[in-house]
């Protein structure tokens, strides 16, 4: 983990491009207290009682999976809730993993985790299991807002998470915002930016609401409930984007904002289309040009695992265009924006990559291609996705 | 070409006992069913591969339950009597647009089965066809169809069509095309009744090609009626009215698989292909006869058909402008009734001012062209032809909005007749709605004392757009209508121009008549701010006519386009997200700097609809 002392500011070009030649591992926890109205992951609800099943059938994963190319220098737990697990439980699992290959000098180990299961002595424990990065989902600082969320916790709770994390010693401290929520007013979330904030957060997300197919709210919202006004979310972001850059934190990709030296390694390795590891359901991997992802139900995955089968539903391997085309459209996605090499070139010639540069949405800066509005990046990726294959 | 095997059931008929014969009737009374159970009685078609609506081969027509081309099949009857009749008939559709069609049969054809739903009763087309079928000097057996159904008034429209045709009610014939009562009794009726084909089988060769296909492998293949003489394969034929003379490669019957034989005699009706690929040199409606012993007078052909509406056809990716030049050829050979000559847009770029008979055939015709092609198009608002006089007094006919002279005399309209029959209980209803779309009555009749025919003077343009659906709602769907073109008037009308980001879009012009243009521009604007999507930028959307702005909306600038993150690394659904959206992309045509869905452009003509 880069310390204060050497911090690299997390938009740095060579930061971003560096973590492509970096190897990652995901974990997939998929317990849940409650399944909240918005969410389509990988989760399950009252399941707890398979907790000791399922540690064990990720164990077996982790050992059958096919060589690390190097040491993982981040690792990432994500769910679903991890601490639905006890650290105990999530230290093992970093075991089993360092086992394989070891873990890179610095390793990044993040885990997600929700106000609600924290407390300071689940805090030090886990970072005596070995995490050092934190992501709380805190959503909102509104109690009403957390109530349309379905979220259980008080926005006190979550501050004092911020707290007892870094006391417990954790290095980097995330939060996690939604906009947009029906209820959500100006004032409400400049106020929970500002408290996020003044708790000392290292690191922000701004994730706008959406609805996603399948889930309560897209059924609410197909008999009439209000849906997240996009406009609307255009203003959140922009506000707490005024409001990280006055406290120090500098966006470094379209929803996230950290401290020089807080950039999240994980996600860095993903935007830089590098490698990684995918345990547990649903969880995805990138292995030699091929992306594959794991089956979601936990009682199919199990099973499988327990017969020793395979636990892989799906897989895809992309050719050169389309990885070239990949390459952009991940690389986008951050303010350090991504070398244009032959994609990006034929990006800018294109009519539609013209268009984008006239309205101040693309921007070339010496060999790189960045996307000066973020809000607009959807359109620049399908401008991309839109380009003939060509040999690259 | 490879010989094949000819059947030998399929060898030649005497004349005296071919009978010729189509199936006309209002749309939906019934005639592709009826021609099932025709087929299965007596087509070279095992029960196996029989399917409902045999002929309706196309995908648009078993989609939309419609028949929108005429079909030829060759079947064969026994008589009681032991007697071997070679019945050729052909199933023709019933859609107003299609009338083309229907002649074309008729042409081909020495009797007509004229189809009457037992519930409906006789309607706009079945008096249009039936009339036709007349002229044409044809023998018409008229049918009672659908008598199964429980509603069925087989008595009362046995007299509707007996008064229409001049016969007693007791010629009438009643079938059921379901379960296929009264069929039989309907052969027979066609052997009886209709006569067979006159011609003398030592005369010179003449044949009517009363239709024709592109087939990718084979080139041409033409549907011919012969008249006069014999056609073999071998022979050097001559067509005369484009001077052509290949030979014959191939003659054969459709059953309705296409068969070779060895010849077709006189009054036979069959196909014949030469190996010509080049569609201009086959013409619908010439007259095939031999090279070596040529006749010399052509069967009488038909009437260019008169297009009713004109919309500019565009391929929304500007490569494929000639490949639209080849499809629109190809397909022109399997429908007569297509015009189309190239113009440009400055919105659009190149493509067609295309010619339909309606709005149905310009939608069938799209399709067609989109799925037979796969081309990707762009249709503009569909418009009448008006005739402008100049300052000087010539007169220029104007197929396009964007044609119309700055500087004119007068603009004159298209009027049609139209004719509408609707149950008696809704006379006041249409009479109020006809005078609503500017009409004047020129005669009203009562067909039976339940039925009215009423007969008026039209704007076309107000028949085209709009009309149908309404009379169709305002009479819980019993009127109906049919219409012929019935010269010109002068009329006050203005051009509504629609500028999008303050550039004028002549795809979306429309010349309407003054008094509407507020109401129209109105409605436009309106329309296209709920489709065209926000863009980078605002975009204004006006509706014009001549510099005066009479309508004004704004789409506003997109702010936020963006997903969340790609949670724990799943890439690849981000991906195909934004693949689908992209997709959704390839629908939109780039009008200067603005992205139009290209539904866009149809819609305008829906909006009269709402
Ligand atoms: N009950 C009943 N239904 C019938 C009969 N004949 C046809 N139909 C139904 O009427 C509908 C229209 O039949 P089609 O044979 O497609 O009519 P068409 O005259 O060929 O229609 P177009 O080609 O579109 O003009 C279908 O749903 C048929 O199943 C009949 O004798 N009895
Ligand atoms: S806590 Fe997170 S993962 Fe669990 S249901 Fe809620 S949103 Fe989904
Ligand atoms: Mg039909």
């Amino acid at each position: 983990m880069p310390t204060e002392g050497a911090a690299t500011r997390p938009d740095d070009p060579s930061l971003a491009d560096a973590a492509a030649s970096l190897f990652g591992a995901y974990l997939h926890v998929p317990f849940c207290r409650r399944v909240c109205p918005y969410c389509d992951f990988a989760v399950v609800a009252g399941r707890e009682d398979q907790a000791e099943r399922y540690v064990a059938a990720v164990t077996a994963e982790i050992e059958r999976a096919e060589p690390f190319p190097s040491a993982p220098a981040a690792v990432f737990v994500g769910g679903g809730t991890p601490t639905r697990l006890s650290p105990v439980a999530l230290a093992r699992l970093l075991r089993v993993l360092e086992r394989r290959r070891g873990l890179a000098p610095e390793v990044e180990v993040s885990l997600e985790a929700n106000p609600e299961d924290w407390s300071p002595a689940v805090a030090a424990s886990l970072v005596a299991g070995g995490f050092n990065r934190v992501s709380l989902g805190a959503q909102s600082f509104d109690s009403g807002v957390l109530a349309v969320l379905g979220r259980r916790h008080h926005p006190r709770e979550a501050e004092k998470a911020v707290f007892s994390a870094h006391d417990a010693g954790f290095a980097s401290v995330n939060v996690d915002l939604i906009c947009g929520t029906p209820g959500e007013s100006p004032a409400s979330w400049r106020a929970s930016v500002e408290r996020a904030l003044a708790a000392g957060i290292d690191h922000l997300s701004v994730y706008a609401l959406t609805v996603e197919a399948g889930t309560p709210l897209s059924r609410a919202v197909a008999v009439g409930a209000p849906a997240p006004d996009p406009d609307r979310q255009a203003e959140r972001w922009e506000e707490a984007a005024y409001l990280a850059a006055a406290a120090g934190l500098i966006r470094y990709e379209t929803s996230n904002f950290a401290r020089p030296g807080h950039a999240c390694r994980y996600n860095l390795i993903t935007w830089a289309q590098g490698e990684y590891e995918g345990f547990g359901t649903g969880a995805h991997r990138h292995r030699g040009g091929t992306r594959s992802w794991n089956v979601r139900r936990l009682d199919r995955y199990l099973e499988a695992v327990e017969a020793g089968g395979k636990v892989v539903s799906g897989a895809e391997t992309l050719g050169p265009w389309e990885q070239e085309a990949e390459r952009l459209v991940l690389g986008l996605r951050r303010a350090a924006g991504v070398r244009a090499g032959a994609g990006g070139g034929r990006l800018e010639q294109s009519e539609a990559g013209r268009r984008l540069s006239a309205a101040g949405v693309l921007e070339r800066v010496g060999d790189r291609l960045r996307v000066a509005r973020p809000l607009l990046g959807d359109e620049v990726s399908r401008a991309v996705l839109a380009l003939e294959p060509a040999d690259c | 070409m490879p010989a094949r095997s000819l059947s030998p059931e399929l060898s030649l008929p005497p004349t005296a006992l071919i009978r010729n014969f189509c199936i006309v009737a209002h749309i939906d009374h019934g005639k592709s069913t009826l021609a099932d159970r025709l087929l299965e009685r007596g087509a070279a078609v095992s029960r196996r591969d029989m399917r409902e609506q045999m002929l309706d081969s196309m995908d648009l027509e078993r989609e939309r339950g419609i028949t929108i081309k005429a079909q030829a099949v060759r079947l064969h009857h026994r008589a009681p009597g032991g007697a071997e009749y070679t019945l050729n008939l052909i199933d023709t559709p019933g859609h107003v647009d299609f009338t083309y069609e229907v002649s074309r049969s008729l042409a081909a054809s020495e009797g007509a089965v004229l189809l009457v739903d037992a519930v409906q009763g006789v309607e706009a087309q079945t008096l249009a066809n039936a009339f036709l079928a007349v002229e044409g000097g044809l023998e018409v057996v008229p049918v009672v169809n659908k008598i199964d159904l429980p509603a069925a008034d087989a008595d009362r429209v046995a007299v509707e069509i007996a008064a229409v045709l001049g016969v007693s009610p007791g010629e009438v014939l009643r079938v059921s095309s379901k379960s296929g009562a009264g069929v039989d009794e309907l052969l027979a009726a066609i052997v009886e009744r209709i006569p067979p084909p006159r011609g003398e089988d030592s005369d010179p060769l003449r044949a009517l090609v009363f239709d024709s296909y592109y087939d990718t492998y084979r080139g041409v293949v033409c549907y011919l009626r012969v008249r006069d003489g014999r056609i073999s394969t071998g022979d050097r034929l001559r067509f005369l009215a484009t001077g052509e003379s290949p030979a014959a490669d191939e003659v054969g019957v459709l059953t309705p698989r296409a068969v070779p034989v060895a010849t077709l005699g006189p009054g036979e009706v069959g196909y014949l292909i030469t190996g010509v690929k080049e569609i201009d040199r086959i013409r619908v409606g010439d007259t095939v006869t031999r090279a070596d012993r040529p006749a010399t007078v052509s069967l009488p052909g038909y009437r260019e058909p008169k297009p009713m509406v004109f919309s500019g056809l565009y391929p929304s990716d500007g490569d494929q402008f000639e490949r639209l030049r080849e499809a629109l050829e190809k397909l022109r050979l399997n429908d007569a009734s297509l015009s189309y000559e190239p113009e440009t847009s400055r919105a659009l770029g190149f493509g067609f001012r295309c010619g339909f008979l309606g709005l149905l055939h310009m939608e069938i015709v799209r399709e067609r062209l989109e799925r037979e092609y796969d081309l990707d198009l762009v249709a503009t608002a569909p418009s009448v032809a008006y005739r402008v006089v100049l300052p000087d007094g010539r007169e220029q006919e104007v197929r396009s909005p964007q044609d119309l002279p700055e500087v004119r005399r007068e603009i004159l309209e298209p009027y049609v007749r139209a004719l509408v029959i609707t149950p008696s209980t809704y006379t006041g209803t249409v009479m109020e709605l006809l005078r609503e779309h500017r009409g004047e009555l020129s005669s009203m009749q009562y067909l039976t004392p339940e039925r009215v025919e009423l007969v008026y003077r039209v704007p076309l343009a107000e028949i085209v757009f709009g009309f149908f659906d309404r009379l169709k709602s305002s009479t819980r769907g019993y009127a109906s209508l049919d219409y012929e073109h019935d010269g010109y008037r002068a009329a006050d009308l203005a051009r509504v121009d629609i500028l999008l980001n303050a550039v004028p879009v002549d795809a979306f012009s429309a010349i309407v008549h003054r008094e509407a243009a507020y109401s129209y521009g109105r409605r436009l604007v309106d329309r296209l701010r709920g489709l065209i999507p926000r863009q980078l930028f605002d975009v204004p959307i006006q509706a014009a006519v001549g510099s005066r702005v009479i309508a004004r909306e704004t789409v506003k600038a997109r702010r936020k386009d963006v997903l969340a993150k790609c949670y724990g690394g799943d890439v690849t659904r981000k991906r195909k997200l934004l693949e689908k959206q992209k997709e959704g992309k390839k629908r939109m045509k780039m009008v200067g700097q603005v992205e139009v869905p290209q539904e866009a452009f149809i819609a305008v003509l829906r909006v009269d609809a709402d």
